[in-house]
C-alpha cells in the first residue's frame, strides 16, 4: 500500500521477518558451520562456533568418495541436458510463439502433461532397457534421460518468455529484408538472450537436483553429487562434519545459482498460470 | 515509387473471408488511404501487399511485375507498424540502418544515409539512444526513417498515428504529407480514421467488410457517395438519414444530407424540431434537434450562435445537397 | 507472420521436439503396460507367460499396499497443508516493508535450491538424530525426552523435511500473486472504506485462489512421486509410499511384472491430479 508505515510497525516486522528467514535457513546455515568443526566439536551441542576451525573435512571428503569427479557429473549432466533442452525447445518455442496453428494449444499442454507422468509408470522399461544395452551409468544416456525429463519445462519457460516479444519487430525485420537466419540471429536472439539464460538457469538447478533417476540409473562412473551424497546414508563412526563438508561442497554452487534466479522460478514452476 | 495493382484478392483465415475480392490500382507517387471501421480488413489488405501474409487467390503486381509468391524481403516495401516495432536491442542507428546493412551496403554509405534521414527527421541527436529512451513521437520517426533509408519501391503505413497524443497527430500528420511531397513515393496509408484520410489522401479507398465500397479523391467521396455507407463514414458530424415518407417525396428509399447542409430558420421546404442539445465548438455549433417529421437530426451551424434546449426550429435542405439512396443503399442519379 | 513459407517452417521446427516426447512418453509406458499383464522376475527365469490381473492382484493385496498409499496421501496432503498455510503467513509477511527484504527473501527460498538427497541427511542426523540432533539437544533444555524421529514418527519425520524444502516454493507463488494486486485496487477498496480484514477477505483471497490452486495441483504431483528423502534415510520400510514399493518390487524384488502393475496404479493416481491441473492452466493460456 502507497501509505506510510510508522518506524515501530517497521521495526516489528523487520525482527519477525528476519527471525523467520534465519530459522529457514538454519538448517543450511548448520550445516556451513558444521562443515568447518572436527568431528568432535560436531557433537558437541549448544556450540555453535567450532573451537578450532579447519578444512580438513573437504580434504578428507575429496579423498575418500573423489568429490571432483562427482561434481564434474553434476556439471555434465545438468549443463549437458539443459543445453540439448535448448536446442529442442528454442525452434518448438519459436515456432508455437510466433507461428501458432489450431493445434498449438493441444500441443503445449500435452508436452505439459509428460511432464506430470509419474517417474515410476517409466521406471522398469527404462532400467531394463539401460540394463541391456549397458547404459547404466554411462554419462550419454543418463544425460538424454534427463533432457527428456525437463524439455517439457524448457519448451513452456521459452515459450513464456517468446510470448512477450511483439511479432510486429519480427515482421519488420522480414520487411527489411532478413531472411530467416537474420531474423532468428539479429532481432530474435538478442531480445529472447534473457529468457534463454533464465531458462536455462532454472532448469539447470532442477538437473543438478533430480534424485529419482539418478539414483537408480548411476553409481560411480556417471554418477551426480545426488548419488555421492546418498552414499553417506548409512554413518560410520562420527562423520557428521564430513557429512556437513560434503553437503555444503554439493550444494553451494547451485545456491548461488539459484539465488541468482530465483525470480524465473515462479514463471517456469507455474507454466506461466501465475503471472 | 512504383505502381501497386491488387487482381481479385482474396484472403481467408480459416473459413472467415477477411478480404472478399479486391480489385484496386494504387497510382504510382500517390497517397492512398485504406479507411474503414476497426475489423474491416485494412490491415489485412497492407499485410497482403507486404508479403505478410498469403492470399487465398488472387494477384498482388508491383510495377507489372507478379509477386504474390514473393516473401516480404523480396519485394522492397517498406512499412510503419502501428507499435513502431523498433528494435528494443539496438540504437537509432542502428535501427535505421537494419535494412541497408540486411542489403549488404558498406558500412560509410549505411553511415551517410542514416546521418541524412536522421537530419530529415531531426533524429540526429539521438541517434545513440535506444528506442526505449524516446518519447512516442521520437519513435515513430526512428520508424519512419528506417522506412525511408533504403529507398523503397512504396512506403505502407499500417495506423501510424493511432498511438500519440492529439496534437502530436497533427504535427505528424503534417510531417508525413511532407515526406510523402519531398520523396514524390508512392505511399500506402491505413487508417480507421476519417478525419485523417479526408486530410492526407489524394485518393481513398473505402472498405467494408473486406470489399471496396468506393474509391475516389477526398471531395469526391464527400461530394458524391456511391453508397449509404460511404456516406456515413465520410463526414463529421455523420450525415443525417431519413426514410419513410419524407425520403419517397424525394423519390428514393433513403435521404442523406450533411448537418452543414441544412439552414436554420428557413422556411420553405421547412421541417420543423426542438433542440434537445447544442455542442459549442466556438467556430461551429452542432445542435442535436427531434423533428416530428425527420426524427432525430443534428444540425451544423457556423459561429457560435445562441441555442438552449427547448427552443423551437424551423429547418431547411440545400436541394441540391440531397442524397439520395435506393432501398439497396446504393446512390440514386 | 503467417505465409504457407513461414508456417512449413514452424511445423518443421517444433517436430524434433514433439518426436521426442512423444517416444518418451509412449514407449515406456506401453512397455510398462506390456510387463503387468506378465509373469516376469529377473530372479527367476523360468517363469514366463501371461499372468492376466494377477501382478495387480498381488500388487494391491501386498501387506504394504494399504499402508504405502495411506502414507503417500497422507505425506501429501500433510506437506500441502502445511506449506500452503505456511506459505500464505510467509507471503503476507514479505508483502510488507522491512529493512533488509531482499536477503530474508534470498533465506526463505534457499531450502528449494537444496537436493534433496541432502536435506534428507542434513535433517535425519544434524537435526532430529535423538542424541547428537540439534532437536534433541533443545527438547532436553526445556526438559523433554529427546524423540526418535525416524524410528517413533518416520512418516511425519518425512513430511517435515518435505514441507521445508516446498514452503518457498508456495511462499514466492503467493508472493509474486500479492504483489500482482493492483495497486489501484487497493486505492479504491480504500477509498470504498474496506478495513484490513475485509479488504483481506474480498479483495485479496479471491485474487489468491488461482495461485493457490496451482500451487497445491504442482505440488501434489511432485509430492505424489516423492522418492530420494524416504530412499536415503532409509525409512521406506516403515513410511514407504507407492513410489518407493514400485522400486522396491522391481528393483530390490526383481518382481518386473508386479511392480510394472504397481507403476500403472501411480500413473492413474497422478492423471487425476494432473487433469485438472492441465485444465486450469489451459485455461489461462493465450496463444
Ligand atoms: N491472423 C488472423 N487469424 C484470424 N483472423 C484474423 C487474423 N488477422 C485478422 N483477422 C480477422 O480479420 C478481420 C480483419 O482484421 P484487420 O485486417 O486487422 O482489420 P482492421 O485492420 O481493418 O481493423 C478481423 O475480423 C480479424 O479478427
Ligand atoms: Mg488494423
Amino acid at each position: 500500500m502507497a501509505r506510510q508505515t510508522s518506524p515501530q510497525r517497521k521495526l516489528i516486522v523487520t525482527l519477525i521477518a528476519w527471525t523467520i528467514g534465519i530459522l529457514m535457513f538454519w538448517p543450511i546455515l548448520w550445516t556451513i558451520l558444521t562443515s568447518f568443526k572436527t568431528e568432535q566439536d560436531a557433537v558437541l551441542m549448544p556450540q555453535l562456533f567450532s573451537t578450532g576451525w579447519t578444512f580438513e573435512n573437504f580434504g578428507i571428503v575429496q579423498e575418500r568418495s573423489d568429490y571432483l569427479r562427482f561434481a564434474m557429473n553434476s556439471i555434465i549432466l545438468a549443463f549437458g541436458s539443459t543445453l540439448l533442452g535448448l536446442v529442442f525447445a528454442i525452434p518448438a518455442a519459436w515456432s508455437m510463439a510466433f507461428s501458432p496453428s489450431k493445434r498449438t494449444k493441444d500441443t503445449l499442454l500435452w508436452m505439459l502433461s509428460t511432464k506430470m507422468m509419474p517417474p515410476v509408470g517409466a521406471l522398469l522399461p527404462i532400467y531394463l532397457i539401460f540394463k541391456d544395452y549397458h547404459w547404466i551409468d554411462q554419462h550419454i544416456p543418463v544425460l538424454v534421460i534427463m533432457f527428456m525429463l525437463n524439455l517439457p519445462l524448457v519448451i513452456w519457460m521459452l515459450f513464456t518468455y517468446f510470448k512477450e516479444i511483439p511479432v510486429d519487430i519480427l515482421e519488420a525485420s522480414r520487411m527489411d529484408g532478413a531472411g530467416v537466419w537474420q531474423e532468428l540471429t539479429r532481432v530474435l536472439a538478442p531480445m529472447a538472450l534473457p529468457g534463454i539464460a533464465s531458462t536455462f538457469l532454472l532448469n539447470v538447478i532442477l538437473a543438478w537436483n533430480e534424485a529419482f533417476w539418478t539414483l537408480k540409473l548411476t553409481d560411480v562412473h556417471a554418477a551426480p553429487l545426488t548419488v555421492f551424497i546418498a552414499s553417506y546414508s548409512s554413518p560410520e563412526g562420527l562423520f557428521w562434519a564430513k557429512l556437513s563438508a560434503a553437503s555444503t561442497m554439493a550444494i553451494a554452487p547451485i545456491l548461488i545459482l539459484g539465488w541468482f534466479s530465483q525470480k524465473q522460478l515462479v514463471r517456469g514452476l507455474t507454466f506461466g498460470a501465475v503471472k | 515509387m512504383s505502381r501497386i495493382e491488387l487482381k481479385a484478392v482474396r484472403k481467408d483465415f480459416g473459413n472467415l473471408g477477411v478480404i472478399n475480392g479486391v480489385d484496386l490500382d494504387i497510382l504510382d507517387g500517390g497517397f492512398t488511404v485504406f479507411v474503414g471501421p476497426s475489423g474491416c480488413g485494412k490491415s489485412t489488405l497492407l499485410r497482403l501487399i507486404a508479403g505478410l501474409e498469403d492470399l487465398t487467390s488472387g494477384q498482388v503486381l508491383i510495377d507489372g511485375r507478379d509477386v504474390t509468391e514473393l516473401g516480404p524481403a523480396q519485394r522492397e516495401l517498406a512499412m510503419v507498424f502501428q507499435s513502431y516495432a523498433l528494435y528494443p536491442h539496438m540504437s537509432v542507428r542502428n535501427n535505421i540502418g537494419f535494412p541497408l546493412k540486411m542489403a549488404k551496403q558498406p558500412e560509410d554509405m549505411i553511415e551517410a544515409k542514416v546521418r541524412k534521414a536522421a537530419e530529415t527527421l531531426n533524429l540526429t541527436a539521438y541517434l545513440d539512444r535506444r528506442p526505449g529512451q524516446l518519447s512516442g513521437g521520437q519513435r515513430q520517426r526512428v520508424a519512419i526513417g528506417r522506412a525511408i533509408v533504403r529507398e523503397p519501391k512504396a512506403f505502407l503505413f499500417d495506423e501510424p498515428l493511432s498511438n500519440l497524443d492529439a496534437a502530436l497527430r497533427v504535427q505528424m500528420r503534417l510531417e508525413i504529407m511532407q515526406l510523402h511531397k519531398s520523396l514524390g513515393a508512392t505511399m500506402v496509408y491505413v487508417t480507421h480514421d476519417q478525419v485523417e484520410a479526408m486530410t492526407m489522401a489524394d485518393r481513398i479507398v473505402v472498405l467494408n467488410q473486406g470489399r471496396i465500397e468506393q474509391v475516389g479523391s477526398p471531395l469526391e467521396l464527400y461530394d458524391h457517395p456511391k453508397t449509404l455507407f460511404v456516406a456515413g463514414f465520410i463526414g463529421s458530424p455523420k450525415m443525417n438519414f431519413i426514410s419513410g415518407s419524407v425520403a419517397a417525396r424525394y423519390g428514393a428509399a433513403t435521404i442523406g444530407i450533411r448537418p452543414e447542409h441544412i439552414q436554420l430558420g428557413a422556411s420553405d421546404g421547412g421541417f420543423t424540431g426542438t433542440i434537445r442539445i447544442a455542442e459549442h465548438l466556438g467556430s461551429d455549433t452542432f445542435i442535436h434537434a427531434e423533428s416530428p417529421e425527420l426524427g432525430s437530426i443534428t444540425v451544423r451551424a457556423t459561429g457560435n450562435i445562441e441555442a438552449s434546449p427547448g427552443t423551437a426550429l424551423a429547418l431547411g435542405f440545400e436541394a441540391s445537397r440531397v442524397h439520395r439512396f435506393d432501398a439497396q443503399g446504393v446512390a440514386l442519379k | 507472420m503467417a505465409t504457407r513459407h513461414s508456417q512449413g517452417i514452424a511445423r518443421l521446427a517444433v517436430a524434433p521436439a514433439v518426436i521426442v516426447l512423444f517416444l518418451w512418453m509412449i514407449v515406456p509406458l506401453v512397455m510398462t503396460i506390456y510387463f503387468s499383464f506378465l509373469r516376469y522376475n529377473l530372479l527367476n527365469p523360468d517363469m514366463d507367460g501371461w499372468a492376466g490381473f494377477s501382478n495387480f492382484y498381488y500388487f494391491i493385496t501386498d501387506e504394504s499396499f494399504p499402508g504405502a498409499v495411506f502414507n503417500t496421501l497422507a505425506l501429501v496432503a500433510t506437506v500441502i497443508v502445511a506449506s500452503v498455510a505456511g506459505g500464505l503467513g510467509l507471503a503476507l509477511l514479505l508483502d510488507q516493508p522491512f529493512w533488509g527484504r531482499g536477503i530474508v527473501r534470498l533465506l526463505v527460498i534457499s531450502p528449494f535450491f537444496i537436493m534433496p538427497t541432502v536435506s534428507a541427511l542434513v535433517w535425519k542426523n544434524l537435526l532430529m538424530n535423538p542424541i547428537y540432533g540439534l532437536f534433541a539437544f533443545l527438547q532436553q533444555l526445556v526438559g523433554i525426552t529427546p524423540l526418535d524421529w525416524f524410528a517413533k514418527v518416520p512418516l511425519l519425520s518425512v513430511a517435515i523435511i518435505a514441507s521445508w524444502q516446498w514452503l518457498p516454493f508456495s511462499a514466492l507463488i503467493i508472493l509474486t500473486a500479492l504483489q500482482s494486486l493492483d495497486e489501484e485496487q487497493k486505492d479504491a477498496s480504500a477509498m470504498d472504506g474496506a478495513r484490513a480484514l475485509s479488504y483481506f477477505r474480498y479483495i485479496v483471497l479471491p485474487h489468491l485462489a488461482r495461485p493457490i490452486t496451482v500451487v497445491i495441483l504442482i505440488e501434489t504431483i511432485f509430492l505424489l512421486n516423492i522418492f530420494a528423502e524416504i530412499y536415503v534415510t532409509s525409512v521406506g520400510g516403515l513410511a514407504g509410499n507407492l513410489t518407493y514399493l514400485v522400486y522396491f518390487q522391481g528393483l530390490l524384488n526383481f518382481d518386473i511384472g508386479e511392480a510394472s502393475a504397481g507403476g500403472l496404479i501411480a500413473v492413474v493416481l497422478a492423471n487425476l491430479v494432473s487433469i485438472f491441473l492441465v485444465r486450469i492452466i489451459g485455461r489461462n493460456l493465450e496463444i
